[in-house]
């Protein structure tokens, strides 16, 4: 076996990081642009999809979602504590989540059933409007504890602020076939009509054990997922705390003021 | 083909050599990904890609790379590769890429392409060393998308994403078997596999294990 000296070895491990660095950092820079548009779409699509102006799984281009997405919706920043609207963050290219955990753009949150940990001081919404420019309806993003991980995704509320829309989550790491149900668009859709909130405006709906029944019957619960307690215990506290004085609370009495 | 050894060396990990069934190597990310064909097929992808260019780059270097570091240059090759192919997944198969999630860059720490690397590559001409890990990659690829076939169809009544079986809780009549969505059936799976191949080539059965097997002039079973 052929002998290499010391710095023969130093030489030509620099030259292999060298060329390795080249190579990587040339793909990601050169494929930045590609990936940025990727994130962009893909929260356009979910607010889409949450709002019920495009089915899931329907397969329109890029092109197509973002029209739409500009035709019919509005990204707004707002500041959670008061409610109002912010200038301060362009609300298309800020990252709500990545903010709280900033310790700038963030805070603690306090103790709260659904184990939100920080707190972003903006959050971003989104209004729907109908064809005839409308607002038709109003989604907030929504996080908090399943069983293995945190849930994240959107609840789009009826201009009243009362009525649901509809629930969508993103991302999350709960059991397939168990809490993994979430994403069953058959229990989505039961959301559909119940009531966010009681009479005094405190959020009420929750996933109980069992079989809710039809909206008239039983507005403030939706069905449990069989099998996945700790998911639908999850989900019922996560719902709350966003529609809480934490989190959209005051935003949302805002917007029920506008418009009722 | 060419000659018998391309051959050999692109069609022998499929069943013969199965990176996976053979070798056992690869399971960890076999376990992870297998749950829809879909994210299986992206990542068979991304592994032959890997293990035919780090198959390539760690050939054409071989004679000159010193013997004392070569591990460490098989594996600055092989993550610098994984963390281009990972950019480039994000970067047009968005929504696959988020599934797959930390599994991309845990192709860094697959045995197989490292594996190849150092037993093939470091030996061979570049042409055979492509050939040989793109093998490899599909010899992996079968596997996984085997068990993914098996436990997408059973665990929720899909292939692809296309509804086969209507489940019950989308209003059909099969009942899925949620075992199949959980890490432990890829592991009956792959056993299940194993078993069929050997079946198939007794001569993959290893020796059976003795107490003091390993004592005995000759012995050279279970160092790979």
């Amino acid at each position: 076996m052929q002998q290499h000296s010391t710095g023969y070895i130093v030489g030509f491990m620099a030259a292999v990081c060298l060329v390795c660095s080249v190579f990587v950092a040339g793909s990601a820079v050169s494929l930045k642009p590609l990936q940025e548009a990727n994130v962009v779409l893909d929260r356009q699509k979910k607010v889409l999809i949450v709002s019920g102006l495009m089915e899931e799984g329907a397969s329109l281009s890029a092109a197509e979602v973002g029209e739409l997405f500009d035709a019919r919706v509005v990204a707004r920043a707002v500041e959670l504590e008061t409610g109002d609207y912010s200038e301060e963050v362009d609300p298309n290219t800020y990252d709500q989540i990545k903010a709280a955990k900033d310790p700038e753009l963030g805070r603690n949150a306090a103790a709260n059933p659904a184990k939100v940990r920080r707190l972003p001081k903006v959050g971003v919404v989104y209004q729907v409007q109908s064809e005839s420019g409308q607002l038709d309806s109003v989604i907030v993003p929504i996080e908090g504890m399943g069983l293995w991980g945190t849930l994240y995704g959107y609840l789009a509320l009826a201009p009243d602020t009362r009525t649901i829309k509809g629930i969508t989550f993103y991302q999350h790491k709960e059991t397939p076939g168990l809490g993994g149900e979430v994403d069953n668009a058959r229990w989505k859709a039961l959301w559909k009509g119940r009531l966010a909130y009681d009479d005094s405006w405190n959020p009420k709906i929750d996933v109980i054990k069992g079989q809710a029944g039809s909206v008239e019957k039983n507005p403030y619960a939706v069905d449990g997922l069989s099998g996945a307690t700790i998911t639908s215990r999850g989900v019922s506290a996560l719902v709350k705390y966003w529609l809480g004085g934490d989190g959209f609370g005051p935003y949302l009495a805002k917007v029920r003021g506008d418009n009722v | 083909m060419a000659n018998s050894a391309e051959r050999e060396a692109l069609l022998d990990p499929l069943f013969n050599n199965n990176p996976i069934g053979l070798q056992v190597l690869g399971i960890c990310s076999a376990l992870a990904v297998t749950t829809k064909m879909e994210t299986a097929l992206v990542m068979t992808a991304a592994v032959v890609a890997v293990c035919s260019l780090s198959n390539l780059a760690v050939s054409l270097i071989r004679e000159r790379i010193p013997p004392s570091i070569r591990i460490i240059v098989q594996l600055t090759i092989i993550a610098s590769l994984v963390i281009v192919t990972d950019q480039v997944l994000k970067a047009f198969v968005f929504d696959i890429s988020k599934q797959l999630s930390v599994f991309v860059g845990l192709i860094i720490t697959n045995c197989i392409i490292m594996g190849r690397a150092e037993a093939f590559a470091m030996q061979n001409n570049p042409k055979l060393s492509v050939i040989d890990g793109f093998g490899n990659g599909l010899g992996y690829g079968v596997v996984l998308m085997l068990v993914a076939f098996m436990r997408e169809l059973f665990g929720s009544g899909k292939i692809f994403g296309y509804t086969v079986f209507q489940t019950v809780s989308e209003g059909g009549w099969y009942v899925p078997n949620g075992l199949m969505l959980l890490a432990p059936a890829a592991f009956f799976l792959i056993g299940c596999f194993i078993w069929a191949v050997r079946a198939w080539k007794p001569e993959q059965v290893e020796e059976e294990f003795r107490v003091g097997t390993l004592f005995e002039p000759g012995y050279q079973g279970h160092i790979r």
